[in-house]
């Protein structure tokens, strides 16, 4: 599904992604880990074509993204309160989102339904504007909007923080739904090693922009990573 | 400690995204900006003798006498434009500062705002002037340092009366009502204020008061930023109750639909794309100073047509002018989200368009001063929307200020307010047409000239394929330099 070639990112001297070869298959849920300045904002980036790649390219289903717009009808993301209208109340911004996805009002109210567990009541019919709900229900909001008219491929940038702990297992159970689904194919980065490994079917650590791990998610990927990171 | 402040506030200027331009650019404004200093200048120095020429009296005492609007209408300009000293003090609370320290800064930063400075270049040589014809200098003196201190009780008049609409709105309606029934001869209010400002001028000793208000004014802005520094007082958002709106009627336009609804949504909960628009439909009103032909210099043809492009370019040039900062916030969203470029720009050119049509529609009332007039007007109109509507797009394609639409209030000490880029871009899309109209005036005649802007309007439209096509590549090209300088607020 997503390929990326001899892909590297610099700025001046300082190389903030260098991945010689990557490949997502369809279908699979793919965990991205490392620390802060691993360069997982950076490939997320790259992956919807925000910045431009110093050497090589991606390719998703087919199509090179820094070339063409045909990615984005089945690509969607939540990266950060940047893909959230501030002055929209949380139901317009569903709406306008669903719009620009072919997905009529009907649609997107049998969607948002499915939900309702996760909105905990504090997202629709709130009176309320995006700019001011709190941190989490903006997240909340951004992550379920990603999820409309049906993508082939999800990118999510650190889902879990800011939530709160109901929140963060009930997204647990979201992410595993939509990822055993067999034409979606979820990307995921965390700093959470524990949810990442249990929603993930494979985890690829980032370290200073190279890939230093390529894990297929078994019972010992979590010690596997702590003693990673712990060490 | 103020060394600390002035030293942030230097960075946060010269580390600024908007700064870091094009040195071509750089030294067009700084141009820009010394022609406005001279034509300040030749106002202070020529107002004396115009005023005298003009034989309305002794030109002080005329100054004098409108001095009241001179006043009211800087407030309304720093109620508009002028930004709060709020930003950027939330995180000096954590910190060990004394809050009467960080209070001081912030509002003695105000002191050397541009809306302060520029008075000078008018008094400073009126002064000059009024000393060199003779005028007795102490007398002089005591009243320049007088009208100084009137200005600095204005700059912290506003500063406390700042986001209170209300209060200003029947402000300013006053002010307006007093021009009006001044004009009509009902009532002048001049005759009550101007001894205010002899006063100064016959007893230079009454200098003193408006300098004693000015500190009480401080004081009390001290005392109102200091009693509000939490922040969930002054420094808290402001919440407005949201109400979800369907704007079904515009899905007939498809997906142009929904960046319609959005853009309208936009304009209507957003304090500062409603000034903007505001400003737009003000223009209309522009031309009535060029056709009623009440200013003798603005009487000929050229003016006529300089008029009918702002009478009807209001909107475009208030709000298309910065057409993709508008979205600067969730602009990731719009390069990400399911949107073809040329989509989203043709919404922004029927945004533009429907815009100037509906004020040439308002506008019509400019029949009643002439067929001219009226001519002036539709072919300004034609001319926005064939040519001026690529133009605003094009610039916006280089325009980096990130706009930020859910601040308070136009925070105050960044550089949005003036932007001499957009003024400068402003430029061809005005003078172009005046030549246009010179060149059919001189060869033919006036009707050809109207014509000829006309011609070259609807030109505009035929082309309109391929400039979408340009601009479009433009975008493309500057969509990651523009990504990045959004990504700074």
């Amino acid at each position: 599904m997503i390929t990326a070639h001899t892909l590297s990112k610099k700025y001046g001297a300082q190389t903030v992604l260098n991945i010689d070869h990557l490949e997502i298959p369809k279908g699979q849920s793919f965990g991205l880990v490392g620390n802060n300045g691993a360069g997982k904002t950076t490939l997320f980036s790259l992956l919807l074509d925000l910045i431009q790649p110093t050497s090589g390219h991606i390719i998703n289903n087919g199509v090179q993204v820094d070339e063409s717009e045909a990615w984005k009808p089945f690509t969607s993301a939540f990266i950060d309160e940047s893909f959230l209208i501030g002055y929209l109340t949380p139901e317009e911004y569903f709406y306008f989102i669903g719009e620009l996805r072919g997905r009529n009002k009907a649609d997107v109210d049998a969607l948002l339904e499915g939900y309702s567990d996760f909105f905990h009541g504090e997202i629709l019919g709130q009176k309320k504007y995006l700019r001011d709900l709190s941190k989490g229900n903006q997240k909340k909001v951004g992550i379920v909007a990603s999820f409309i008219g049906n993508p082939e491929v999800v990118i999510l940038d650190e889902p879990f923080a800011n939530l709160d702990p109901t929140t963060q297992i009930r997204l647990k159970g979201i992410i595993k739904d939509l990822a055993a689904k067999e034409e979606v194919t979820v990307l995921v980065s965390s700093h959470d090693l524990i949810h990442v490994t249990e929603v993930c079917e494979r985890i690829v650590v980032l370290n200073k922009g190279e890939i230093v791990k390529d894990i297929h998610t078994s019972t010992e990927t979590l010690k596997e990573l702590e003693a990673f990171f712990g060490g | 400690m103020f060394k600390h402040f002035i030293g942030l506030q230097w960075k946060s200027f010269f580390r600024s995204a908007s700064f870091k331009t094009e040195i071509w650019f750089k030294i067009l404004m700084a141009l820009g900006a010394l022609y406005f200093t001279l034509v300040f200048l030749s106002m202070g120095v020529g107002a004396f003798y115009l005023i005298e020429k003009s034989g309305l009296g002794d030109p002080l005492r005329v100054v004098n006498r409108f001095m009241i609007y001179y006043l009211a209408f800087d407030l309304v300009f720093r109620y508009m434009l002028q930004k709060m000293p709020v930003t950027n003090i939330k995180p000096m609370l954590y910190l060990p500062i004394k809050k009467s320290q960080v209070v001081n800064f912030s509002l003695g930063k105000t002191v050397i705002s541009f809306f302060n400075i520029a008075h000078a270049f008018f008094f400073i040589p009126f002064s000059v002037i009024l000393l060199v014809e003779g005028y007795p200098p102490l007398q002089v003196i005591g009243w320049h340092l007088g009208i100084m201190a009137l200005i600095y009780c204005n700059n912290f008049i506003n500063i406390m009366v700042n986001n209170k609409d209300s209060v200003f709105y029947v402000l300013a309606a006053l002010f307006i009502l007093a021009g009006a029934s001044q004009y009509y001869a009902w009532f002048d209010i001049t005759l009550y204020t101007h001894p205010i400002f002899d006063y100064l001028y016959n007893l230079p000793w009454t200098a003193i008061v408006p300098w004693m208000l000015v500190v009480a004014l401080y004081f009390s802005a001290f005392a109102y930023f200091k009693k509000h520094m939490f922040l969930d007082g002054g420094l808290a958002k402001k919440q407005t109750e949201a109400r979800t709106e369907n704007l079904d009627w515009l899905n007939r336009f498809g997906n142009l639909g929904t960046f319609l609804k959005n853009d309208i949504k936009l304009i209507k909960r957003n304090k500062r794309s409603r000034t903007a628009v505001i400003m737009g439909f003000f223009f209309i009103f522009y031309g009535l100073l060029f056709f009623t032909r009440s200013i003798e210099v603005y009487d000929n043809p050229y003016w006529k047509i300089f008029a009918g492009i702002f009478v009807t370019g209001g909107f475009l040039f208030s709000f298309g002018q910065y057409v993709p900062s508008w979205d600067s916030s969730y602009y990731p969203l719009m390069m990400s989200q399911n949107i073809k470029y040329r989509e989203y720009l043709t919404s922004k050119w029927y945004l533009v368009i429907i815009a100037t049509i509906i004020s040439t529609i308002l506008a019509s009332f400019y029949v009643y001063f002439g067929w001219e007039a009226y001519a002036a007007v539709l072919v300004g109109a034609i001319y926005n929307v064939g040519i001026n509507s690529y133009l605003v797009l094009w610039g916006g394609a280089y325009v980096k200020t990130p706009i930020e639409l859910t601040s308070n209030k136009k925070a105050f000490g960044d550089k949005q307010a003036f932007n001499a880029k957009t003024l400068l871009l402003t430029l061809p899309k005005i003078l172009l047409p005046i030549v246009i109209f010179a060149i059919g005036q001189l060869l033919i005649g006036p009707v050809a000239g109207y014509l000829f802007v006309a011609a070259f309007g609807l030109l505009g439209f035929v082309f309109k394929e391929r400039v979408f096509k340009m601009i479009e590549n433009i975008y493309k090209k500057e969509k990651y330099k523009t990504l990045l300088a959004y990504k700074q607020k």
